[in-house]
């Protein structure tokens, strides 16, 4: 799904990840895991192209096997990528119907995807003024997460990247998104990205990775999980 | 307008034209021209006297020293009456073929057909068209043109015209006293209620041509009306120069809503004086969009003269390369309990500049009165500039008021936010510009809010490239 060539990303000057050298399968769930400040989200903003990362001459992304390196992040989007972010932005006077009118195109039927829109809602427990305010306006962590699931609902992407979806999130809302990924996950990629394992008791991870100081250093199973509550990250250092 | 000129011809005063002739006085402006347009429209006396009084005030004033850079109107470049057809037509059928092509295509017929209560359609200086429904009729309310009404309803435009805004008030303001031609008048009668909005269409596009229109609108006590200004003009080369006046009185409980759609050609000096008086327990709404244009200076007022009287002004502005808007408000609390608010949007882009300027003044008799004033700026780069004067003078203790300005630049996060969705650059700041704009265009009726966001993106799509 999507292959990684010596991703090596940097803010200015200075080198957050490191080489790094792997390949993402289809209809997978992975786990990223690390310390804070070991490149999670760097990871995260670097594949979806936010343009204050860069990459250093020689990395590659592949997309099902087509470089998209210097594909801009609403073409890489269009694509199939899909990024759920950390802290959701409030974006004033735009609700999430006209996000995702735009987001899909001339295509969608405007009826047909507020239908959409409000049985995702009702899926994940979002409240129905959620839908027709601001986006993320006055809304809690656990809202703001959820209402990253519904653009992902709506938008079907092929390749999915959750950036702490747990942070923030009280545990009902952690259901709810629990729920919603165990169906959503079928036919897809999800790279989750946490620190925590709490996320992990409602989505098995075929896949564990640990980061530290922007490198991969240990691939794994579940087990790695147990391993990592039981050891700490200092371990793999 | 090839007629227009075959036909046209120094008009001479006192020189009695035929009929069905073409009208344009020569460029420039003294008091024979004055006088000439008062002859050619038959006015009665007093209004020849007002606009020749008005006229020497403009010959007195300078032009203003703060704002914007006006030296570039040439006064004596500008034809200050021309008069495109003879007759005011009853029916759309009856009009030019040229004039009906223009309102086509700002789709004057198809608004008409949707709702509209009734349309008085401005082609240069002259309302041309003009159609009232029997409702309205019926229910009293006059709603004609500033002509018509000066003709028709001589008794109550005396009474009123020029008592809100004085020919003395500012240069603009004394120009459009002496000069004024064609504009809307509206009579709401007591307690009544007008359920849909008034239209008026705007369209400057003869070359060096100056509109000045003017506007009166009364809204008896317990009465409502909306009234709806949507402007848009052609893409020309010369300088040209709006001046108009509006003037509102809204009597005791009574409300009125104003609202304006206003895209200029990026030449034009848009000069507008608008001001209403607000009696006991009345409210006035001033919705307030300005594109285009090259320099716009428009600040419009509200007195607040009775008890618990309350204004409103919720304006958007948006300047690009060489424009600079300079909009505002002023609220005069002269009474007890009178309440007033401003929201300002102001957007600049591409080298634009825009600039808000506002005042409140609380009068020591406006005891517990109440102001809320926020006015917000986006700048889309770095060569666009925004600039905030507030002026406050609060003459007693006894009240309450609220002050916020923000300036933010359009964020890069929330760019990349909607980018990842799959949504391009350029449009993702269209997005943002409009939710930006959001709370002032929620106010206006949705065709005109389309329009709007249409417009803006269009401005923003040149942006970006």
């Amino acid at each position: 799904m999507i292959r990684l060539d010596n991703f090596t990303v940097k803010i200015g000057d200075k080198v957050i990840l490191k080489n790094i050298k792997f390949t993402f399968e289809p209809d997978r769930v992975y786990c990223l895991m690390g310390p804070n400040g070991s490149g999670k989200s760097t990871f995260a903003y670097a594949l979806a192209g936010h343009p204050a990362y860069q990459l250093e001459e020689g990395s590659k992304i592949y997309f099902c096997e087509e470089d998209i390196t210097d594909l801009s992040p609403d073409k890489r989007a269009k694509k199939g990528m899909f990024l759920s972010f950390q802290t959701p932005l409030s974006l004033n006077g735009v609700n999430a119907f006209q996000l995702l009118r735009l987001s899909l195109g001339e295509e969608a039927d405007p009826l047909s995807l507020k239908k959409e829109i409000e049985a995702v809602a009702k899926k994940l427990h979002v409240k129905k003024e959620l839908l027709s305010r601001s986006l993320n306006e006055g809304a809690s962590g656990g809202e703001r997460k959820k209402l990253e699931m519904l653009q992902a609902a709506v938008i079907k992407p092929k390749f999915v990247i959750l950036d702490e979806i747990d942070t923030g999130v009280d545990i009902d809302a952690l259901k709810s998104i629990g729920r919603f990924l165990e169906e959503f996950k079928k036919g897809r990629t999800i790279v989750l990205i946490t620190h925590y394992s709490r996320i992990l008791r409602y989505i098995n991870p075929d896949k564990v990775l640990v980061i530290i100081d922007g490198q991969i250093k240990r691939e794994g199973g579940q087990e790695l999980v147990a391993e990592i509550e039981d050891k700490g990250y200092q371990f793999y250092r | 307008m090839t007629d227009n000129q075959s036909l046209h011809f120094d008009y001479r005063y006192g020189f009695s034209m035929p009929e069905k002739y073409v009208f344009k006085t020569r460029k420039g402006l003294d008091s024979d021209i004055v006088k000439e347009i008062s002859y050619f429209k038959k006015e009665p006396v007093w209004m020849t006297e007002f606009r020749l009084k008005a006229y020497q005030a403009f010959k007195k004033r300078p032009l203003p020293s703060w704002g914007a850079d006006l030296s570039g109107i040439n006064f004596d470049d500008i034809y200050y009456y021309i008069k495109p057809t003879e007759d005011q037509k009853k029916t759309w059928d009856e009009l030019p073929r040229e004039i009906k092509e223009t309102y086509d295509k700002i789709g004057v017929p198809e608004a008409e057909k949707k709702f509209l209560a009734g349309v008085s359609a401005q082609y240069e200086s002259e309302v041309v068209y003009k159609s009232i429904q029997k409702e309205l009729a019926r229910q009293g309310v006059i709603f004609v043109d500033m002509d018509t009404a000066v003709r028709d309803y001589p008794k109550i435009v005396k009474e009123y015209f020029g008592t809100v805004v004085s020919p003395h008030d500012n240069k603009f303001a004394s120009l459009n006293s002496a000069v004024w031609s064609g504009g809307s008048f509206v009579y709401v009668p007591t307690g009544v209620k007008v359920s849909l909005p008034l239209q008026a269409y705007f369209r400057i596009n003869a070359k060096n041509f100056g509109q000045f229109e003017r506007t009166l609108i009364i809204a008896e006590e317990g009465s409502y009306v909306h009234y709806i200004e949507g402007c848009t003009a052609p893409i020309y080369t010369s300088d040209s120069l709006h001046a108009a006046v509006v003037e509102i009185i809204v009597k005791k409980g009574a409300r009125v809503r104003y609202t304006t759609v206003q895209n200029w050609s990026k030449n034009v000096y848009n000069l507008v004086t608008k001001r209403a008086k607000v009696e006991e327990e009345a409210v006035m709404e001033w919705v307030d969009c300005n594109i285009g244009s090259r320099v716009t200076m428009k600040y419009p007022s509200c007195i607040l003269a009775g008890r618990k009287a309350r204004g409103e002004v919720l304006s958007i502005a948006y300047a690009s390369e060489n424009q600079l808007q300079d909009a505002g408000a002023k609220m005069i609390h002269l009474a007890p309990e009178t309440s007033s608010r401003i929201i300002s949007k102001s957007i600049a882009g591409r080298g634009g500049r825009t600039s808000y300027r506002g005042l409140v003044y609380v009068s020591p008799r406006a005891e517990f009165s109440f102001s809320y004033v926020s006015c917000d700026a986006l700048i889309l780069d770095e060569r666009s500039r925004s600039d905030t004067y507030p002026t406050m003078k609060i003459e007693t203790w006894k009240t309450f008021i609220q002050h916020e300005a923000t300036v933010e630049r359009l964020g890069e996060e929330k760019l990349f936010y909607l980018q990842s969705r799959g949504i391009k650059k350029a449009e993702a700041e269209g997005l943002l510009v409009n939710g930006f704009i959001e709370p002032v265009t929620k106010e206006i009726p949705l065709e005109y809010s389309i329009e709007l966001n249409r417009l803006i993106n269009l401005e923003m799509s040149g942006s970006v490239g």
